[in-house]
């Protein structure tokens, strides 16, 4: 999965989480949180479907790791590269 | 409760519900003047479709899509119900108190729904607890559907589900008008919910308790008081009311459906499942010992028979016990129409009721095309509405599993 693959998943993902957000405008850069309503429950969503969809293991340390788009593919993208 | 004082005299203001043959009020009263049942097919897992009533409110009118996702049908049916309450009853809640508003949900049981559900999908991932979701917790505690609506609502008063089995939309309207009468609220939003059939267990349980009913046409599946009953039709429902002290529903010019003139709740200490007519017949007395009122004032019996062999007759034996006198009330029942919406038959069968006071009529109980002699009483409305004319006051009866009875008498609101 390339990074552009990623990103498609996550937006899934979060589309899923926050159906009523319009995610179209999201800022790579910028805090997920500060830019669409994801709590902390929203969050684990997100990590547990990486586990469901993808058997991808986002460890509680690593958390922060996914706080803006692009610091998420970065963080993902050596453990989903090969799918 | 004799002689009260505006200040614990408890009424209704406003009423929101969610039923198998209508989304409000208005079209719930017709389709059960109309004989329209609203019973179908449903689908569960595990076993052959069942008879089943199924609502068909807009679940997202009034939450959001996140809202819905990450609570529980429960929740939404009650979202909805308060919601239309709400509006009914033409309360601002940015011009309340939001800290003196209490939120009292009948259930009949809550969490199956959701722990079935996760046992199911967690077998897809070999058992392996790792994806178990960390939402299953808060959508199974007892008090999520009120706590729902206070999430929706911001409401800061007290909230609680009220775990009544069959009796429980009764119960929180008694719970409602208790919490008034204290003073420990100021408005009560307070009924019952069901969100049962969409767990396969409750229909499995009365089916291997042979008291699932069954019918080639689900519309003659719910069937209480017939000779050819075979069980109970189970349905989702909900129905929440504005319950408010008269005093303050006066003073904020609220219109006034009904006065909640006596109620009752008693146990039988006989039985897990079957019920005791004799503790039956006394919690009706006591309500209308409660309510100041004699046998023969009441105008309206909505009868709690779900469709089982026993419990109908043990429910009609305990009217006979009660009502002796020369003028017999007229008898219906709600269940026949929309089967029974569990957590919510006390408080929505009632709401299918209280139209009498306005439009004189009450409404029909359908699929009784063979009265067993057993249910006999006089004054059954058959198919047709009865033209009562002026109706004074209604009993509604709901019992429930473990011997829970309760009754509660509704009277027109006079000044």
């Amino acid at each position: 999965m390339t990074g552009e693959g990623i990103r498609q998943a996550i937006i899934e993902i979060i589309k899923e989480i926050v159906p009523d957000e319009d995610l179209s405008g999201i800022d790579p850069e910028k805090p997920l949180r500060d830019q669409i309503d994801l709590d902390s429950m929203d969050f684990l969503d997100i990590v547990m479907e990486l586990r469901k969809k993808y058997r991808v293991e986002v460890q509680e340390k690593d958390y922060g790791e996914l706080a803006t788009m692009n610091s998420t593919i970065n963080y993902l993208l050596p453990k989903m590269e090969s799918l | 409760m004799r002689q009260v004082k505006d200040k614990t005299r408890i009424v209704i203001t406003g009423v929101g519900l969610a039923a198998p043959n209508g989304d409000n009020m208005a079209e719930f009263r017709s389709a059960l003047l109309d004989g329209e049942s609203g019973i179908g097919m449903f689908d569960t897992r595990y076993m052959p479709p069942v008879p089943a009533g199924v609502c068909k409110f807009d679940q997202y009118r009034h939450q959001t899509k996140k809202e819905a996702r990450r609570g529980t049908r429960a929740g939404s049916i009650s979202i909805y119900c308060a919601n239309e309450a709400v509006e009914d009853a033409g309360v601002d809640l940015d011009e309340a108190d939001r800290s003196r508003v209490g939120v009292f949900i009948g259930i009949t049981e809550h969490g199956n729904v959701e722990t079935e559900n996760e046992v199911y999908n967690l077998a897809q991932y070999d058992n392996d607890v790792k994806f178990w979701t960390h939402h299953h917790n808060p959508r199974t505690v007892a008090n999520n559907p009120a706590g729902e609506v206070t999430l929706n609502l911001n409401i800061t008063g007290p909230h609680l589900c009220l775990g009544a089995a069959c009796a429980a939309g009764n119960i929180g309207l008694i719970y409602g008008s208790q919490m008034l009468t204290l003073g420990e609220v100021d408005m009560a939003m307070a009924g019952g919910v069901s969100e049962s059939i969409h767990t396969f267990g409750i229909f499995a349980s009365f089916n291997s308790q042979n008291a699932l009913a069954m019918h080639d046409d689900p519309t003659k599946a719910s069937r209480p008081f017939d000779i050819d009953r075979n069980g109970i039709v189970v349905s989702e429902g909900g129905c929440v009311y504005i319950l408010e002290r008269l005093d303050d529903a006066l003073a904020r010019g609220a219109r006034i459906y009904a006065e909640i003139a006596g109620y009752a709740h008693n146990s039988d200490a006989t039985d897990f499942v079957l019920p005791n007519p004799a503790t039956q017949a006394a919690c009706m007395r006591l309500a209308l010992e409660r309510a100041g009122m004699k046998p023969e004032q009441v105008d309206i019996i909505n009868t709690h028979g779900t469709g089982t062999g026993q419990g109908d007759q043990q429910e009609c034996m305990a009217i006979r016990d009660v009502f002796t006198g020369d003028k017999k009330p007229y008898v219906n029942n709600t269940k026949s129409l929309i089967g029974h919406t569990m957590g919510a038959a006390g408080a929505l069968e009632l709401a299918g009721n209280i139209p009498s006071f306005d439009d004189g009529q009450v409404h029909p109980t359908i699929n009784l095309d063979n009265i067993d002699p057993e249910c006999n009483l006089e004054n059954f409305v058959i198919d047709k509405p009865a033209h009562a004319g002026h109706v004074e006051s209604i009993m509604n009866n709901s019992f429930g599993m473990l011997g829970i009875n309760s009754v509660v008498i509704a009277k027109r609101f006079v000044s």
